[in-house]
């Protein structure tokens, strides 16, 4: 499937802010098997001072903006098109869920797609008791890892309403549980908590969604702005599989992947800083056309 | 005829002394004889009497409250300030026993750098087994940007400290690495001085080894790592998490101590890779930071996101290669706990050594025959969580002792999470203590920091240290937790010690080295601080004189609506002053607004200042609680307007005369300047009622100059002319204006052969306007215009200087 993507993003600072300074991560990354892509374009407006790409640990392509002059506002326009393969089909040689602490005990290696990053709570991502007791309930004996997933995602979906006025970006991961209400963001966040509670490996992915769906499906739910799901580690076998707890399914080739990470802080589109006073204001837009 | 000298041993002052059994203890061997280190000490204490050793250990004290040295909890208040707890015994080790422990401790150091070169390089401790992965993965510590970003200057690591104690055998044992941001040694440096001063004579001081030839070595060191290799010179500096954090005080004094910069966060922006200080001449290059801050804190785009103390974009500067770091981001993972389970393989294995000085035996619960171990030995371990970082006997330390019966039950299945230390007894040293029948020398629990420093001579050591010393009775190492004193380390030598010329206060013998710091760089926030500290500290003086006026009105008036008391009251209202409070909160707000300032640069005023200015806090404080409305209120004002006269002279007489004390000044001239015109413009106004004129007068402090130059009751114009034109008098604006003018002309980028500057340029016309004009043309309106001016003149200075 291949697909033209545009993403626009405005911040507006209430006040003149000197030396802002942005890390982007928005540019989506090649993954062999996966995803390309191609003829990409990033314009930032006004022009930066500073502009510099670097990979960053989990080899996510990060971009640093610098504005040193005063600026009231950031225009950022990221456009590309990419080439995404559908999953090649599972054998079902799937692990035992309760074989995956002697897997992870075996793993020696520290690389950025080793499991053993996405095992302990993050700063996003505290390991709750209640988020532990609710994914426990939903385990069955001799359970697949992957099975696992799928059954903590889909319940988290059945307990969770999507609002988009119930949080926002700094809402914990226990504020968003309690009210069992959130966005893709908290959904996420909290399938990443119950699944390292129960020993099994999980990132925050971000990404995009297609926009319409094929003939005769829904539309999914987060397609007008960037998407969040997560990436879990099923055992040596099976290596990593990605589910979507917001719409209750695996990520397959309506999805395409930006970054992965620990959590949000890991993958944050847009992590800034700048000196003044004032607050700041965003809106963003996005479009994943489906290319004829 | 010869005073008898007491040998020591049969001493009055050891009467007593009784090491605990089983426990190593640095006065006696185990035999029972006293160490001979200690024989010549122990006998010069013994000569004297109990009077003369309390007026000894005075001298200490007095030392320490003089130089400013107080222990201080993580606050905001700035009073939350404790007597610094110098034990004053020192403890005596012999340089050769202590070169034996430094030798260790050197290759240790150098173990430290390699394990910290692989975890954030091949990672082939974690490959071929010698180190499980998920201490480092799960560690919070192990910091992803830093992976394979090689350090400036090629080395991680360039400042430690370690924890060492004795243990019962006599040997010593490494109880912890501090390998992050070590703090201490600024400490170790003030018990120092202290004890120069409880013991000037010239035993032990000319054969006890300096220790000022180590930061002598170090700042070099620093130096070098900043400047080498470029084409222009480079700044480095301390960085401070700023005068909140627990060791502030620590930071000011090795700072000040070694003629660096003093930096927070804000001081510093990075462009293009390159780190830069703000300075009031703009940006200028730095090429080195000792931190002092955690690596989580350090830079908000890449850590702890929340982070206010960081620099945004450091560790693009670190990842170019421009910067050098003291120590590495990332070093703190060195201080794993758990780590020491592993160190003696991983020495064998990087180096092929056995660590000639052990640390405390760790076993990490993750492994099956290490947990069976541990819980076959509950009673003699501390339990701890394996990532912790913390000491074992730091006061707020998450280790406790594995007789618990709850933490037996935690080592029944697998527990990766915790690690066993053995819980080893720590010698004890000597501390006066006070007993029922009187101060006695009494053994009490020590451990020892040993600093580190990396020079191009290698590995180098303090020849001192920093002691803490626990409560007396128990020994273990966790009795340490609810805290005791701390002491200084002597390093003895059999021969006196040369007293070379590295052990002067000042490091660069041309002592031109102060001029050189801030004639290079003066960081426009320290300027900014500076600026507004003389703004608030004349904001503060006009108050209080309005204040005072208003209630020696209220003695002598028994009207409630005196028509002067309105007025005043009026006056001060919009500033948020209260006039019928007797110490009304706006006045003490404006006090702590100044105190704030001076708190982020107490680096560039004395001492003596910054007591005067705690004292003026203080007794503001407490007038608020008693002081009533009248005559008693206005004597307070009185007292307060003295102590602030105090105050600004020490500032004003005694600042170096550089930029930052002409920032100083021109935010006093500019502050005098529109309170004078703030002043006229109320009390000098054709409507105001009869009187206010000679409030006028008060609040500009020229009621007696008035008198002997008009000797006639005030008018309108006699008032103008000498609060606005009147040049000849300080308190005028027309010379408070040619005054900030002088010090405006001292300005960098200041020429006064050459086109004026900004802030020079709004000034001149307002100084020619007061020249030429006469006080009936100075209309409230006039004088509304002045104080727009005022302002545009603050803001050129903000423009040009305090970006």
């Amino acid at each position: 499937m291949q697909y033209d993507v545009t993403l626009r993003i405005n911040y507006a600072y209430s006040q003149p802010t000197m030396h802002t300074r942005n890390l982007l991560r928005l540019l989506p990354r090649d993954i062999p098997g996966l995803q390309n892509i191609h003829d990409w374009t990033l314009a930032l407006t006004p022009r930066p001072s500073e502009q510099v790409w670097f990979t960053d640990f989990f080899r996510n392509p990060v971009a640093s903006a610098v504005w040193h002059d005063p600026i009231e506002e950031v225009k950022i326009t990221l456009a590309f098109r990419a080439e995404r393969h559908g999953e090649a089909p599972r054998l079902a040689l799937a692990s035992p869920l309760s074989q995956l602490p002697a897997d992870l005990a075996a793993c020696r290696d520290a690389g950025p797609e080793s499991p053993l990053h996405f095992t302990a709570s993050s700063r996003r991502v505290p390991i709750l008791t209640k988020i532990n007791a609710f994914a426990r309930d939903q385990l069955t004996p001799g359970m697949s890892a992957r099975d696992a997933v799928r059954a903590i995602g889909h319940a988290i979906h059945e307990e969770m309403t999507y609002s988009a006025d119930a949080t926002d970006v700094d809402t914990t991961v226990e504020e968003a549980f309690d009210t069992r209400a959130g966005v893709c963001q908290d959904f996420s966040h909290i399938m990443i908590s119950a699944l390292r509670g129960v020993g099994i490996p999980a990132a925050y992915v971000s990404g995009f969604l297609r926009t319409y769906p094929p003939p005769g499906k829904e539309k999914l739910v987060g397609v007008d702005a960037m998407h969040a799901w997560v990436r879990a580690w099923a055992g040596p076998e099976t290596g990593w599989v990605e589910f979507d707890p917001t719409n209750d399914q695996f990520a397959g080739s309506d999805y395409i992947v930006i970054g992965y990470g620990r959590d949000y802080d890991d993958v944050a589109p847009v992590r800034g800083s700048m000196r003044g006073a004032g607050d700041q204001d965003s809106d963003q837009s996005v479009d994943v056309a489906v290319v004829a | 005829m010869d005073k008898p000298t007491k040998t020591g041993a049969d001493s009055p002052l050891l009467r007593g002394y009784a090491p605990v059994q089983g426990v190593a203890d640095e006065l006696f061997d185990r035999d029972g004889n006293m160490r001979p280190v200690w024989k010549k000490f122990v006998a010069t204490l013994s000569n004297l009497s109990e009077e003369e050793l309390r007026a000894k250990f005075e001298r200490g004290r007095q030392y320490l409250r003089d130089a400013g040295v107080y222990f201080r909890q993580y606050s905001q208040d700035p009073l939350n300030e404790r007597e610094w707890p110098l034990a004053n015994i020192p403890v005596l080790l012999h340089d050769s026993e202590w070169d034996e422990i430094c030798a260790g401790l050197s290759q240790r150091a150098e173990l430290l750098e390699r394990v910290m070169a692989d975890l954030y390089g091949p990672a082939t401790l974690l490959r071929d087994g010698h180190l499980p992965p998920r201490l480092i993965t799960e560690n919070s510590h192990w910091k992803r940007p830093m992976v394979g970003v090689e350090p400036r200057g090629g080395h991680y690591l360039h400042f430690l400290a370690f924890e060492i104690g004795r243990s019962p055998d006599g040997s010593w044992l490494v109880l912890g690495d501090r390998t992050q941001a070590p703090s201490g040694a600024g400490f170790a440096l003030e018990n120092r001085m202290a004890m120069r001063r409880i013991f000037p004579e010239d035993y032990p001081r000319a054969y006890t080894h300096r220790i000022a030839g180590f930061f002598e070595g170090f700042r070099n060191a620093l130096q070098k790592l900043a400047g080498d290799g470029r084409s222009e010179p480079h700044q480095f500096g301390l960085l401070t998490p700023g005068r909140a954090n627990d060791a502030f005080f620590e930071h000011l004094y090795i700072a000040r101590y070694l003629g660096l910069l003093l930096l927070e966060g804000e001081d510093i922006l990075v462009q293009n890779g390159q780190a830069m200080v703000r300075t009031i001449e703009g940006p200028v290059p730095l090429g080195l930071l000792w931190r002092r801050i955690d690596a989580s804190f350090a830079d908000p785009l890449e850590y702890n996101p929340e982070s206010w103390i960081g620099v945004p974009g450091l560790m693009d500067a670190v990842r170019s290669g421009n910067l050098a770091m003291v120590n590495a981001l990332g070093s703190g993972v060195l201080e794993t706990r758990a780590l020491m389970a592993f160190l003696p393989r991983i020495s064998e294995v990087l180096t092929g050594q056995t660590l000639a000085l052990p640390n405390i035996a760790t076993w990490w619960c993750g492994d099956d025959s290490a947990r069976a171990y541990v819980r076959d030995n509950m009673d003699r371990m501390l339990i701890a969580p394996a990532l912790s970082g913390d000491l074992p006997f730091d006061s707020n330390s998450e280790t406790v002792r594995g007789a618990e019966p709850e933490i037996r039950q935690l080592l029944d299945d697998p527990a990766p999470d915790l690690v066993g230390q053995e819980a080893i007894s720590l010698s004890t040293t000597p501390a006066w203590i006070d007993g029922e029948d009187g101060p006695r020398l009494t053994p009490c629990p020590t451990t020892i920091r040993v600093f580190a420093a990396r020079t191009e001579r290698g590995w180098t050591f303090m020849q001192g240290g920093y002691a803490r010393i626990g409560p007396p009775g128990d020994a273990t190492a966790l009795a340490m937790q609810r805290g005791g004193s701390v002491s200084d380390v002597l390093i003895i030598s059999d021969d006196r010690v040369p007293d070379t010329a590295s052990t002067k206060a000042s490091p660069d013998p041309s002592g031109h080295r102060s001029v050189r710091t801030e004639a290079v760089a003066l960081p426009a926030r320290a300027a900014d601080n500076l600026f507004w500290l003389g703004r608030y500290m004349v904001r503060f003086e006009d108050v209080a004189r309005l204040l005072r006026a208003y209630n020696l009105r209220l003695a002598t008036t028994d009207s409630d609506d005196d028509p002067i008391l309105a007025s005043i009251a009026d006056y001060l209202e919009p500033m948020g002053v209260d006039a019928t409070q007797a110490i009304p909160d706006g006045l003490i707000d404006r006090l702590q607004a100044a105190h704030n300032c001076a708190g982020r640069i107490r680096d560039r005023f004395s001492t003596d200042a910054w007591f005067a200015l705690n004292d003026l806090i203080r007794t503001t404080r407490q007038m608020s609680e008693t002081a009533t409305p009248g005559d008693d209120a206005a004597r307070a004002m009185s007292v307060l307007l003295r102590k602030t006269a105090g105050f600004s002279g020490v500032v004003v007489e005694n600042m170096y005369r550089f930029y930052g004390w002409r920032f100083l000044n021109i935010g006093r001239s500019m502050e005098r300047c529109d309170t004078l015109a703030a002043i006229l413009e109320h009390f000098a106004d054709p409507a105001a009622p009869e009187g206010a004129l000679d409030i006028a007068l008060e609040v500009g402090d020229s009621t007696m100059a008035h008198r002997r130059r008009y000797a006639l009751e005030p008018t309108r114009d006699t008032v103008v002319d000498l609060l606005a034109h009147d040049a000849g008098n300080p308190r005028s604006l027309l010379f408070q204006l040619r005054e900030m003018q002088e010090f405006a002309e001292g300005m960098p980028g200041a020429n006064r052969t050459a086109r004026p500057t900004p802030l020079v340029r709004e000034l001149l016309p307002l100084r020619t306007r007061l020249e030429v004009e006469l006080p009936s043309d100075l209309t409230p309106a006039g004088l509304a215009e002045v104080r727009e001016a005022l302002a545009r003149m603050s803001d050129r200075l903000s423009e040009a200087h305090l970006r």
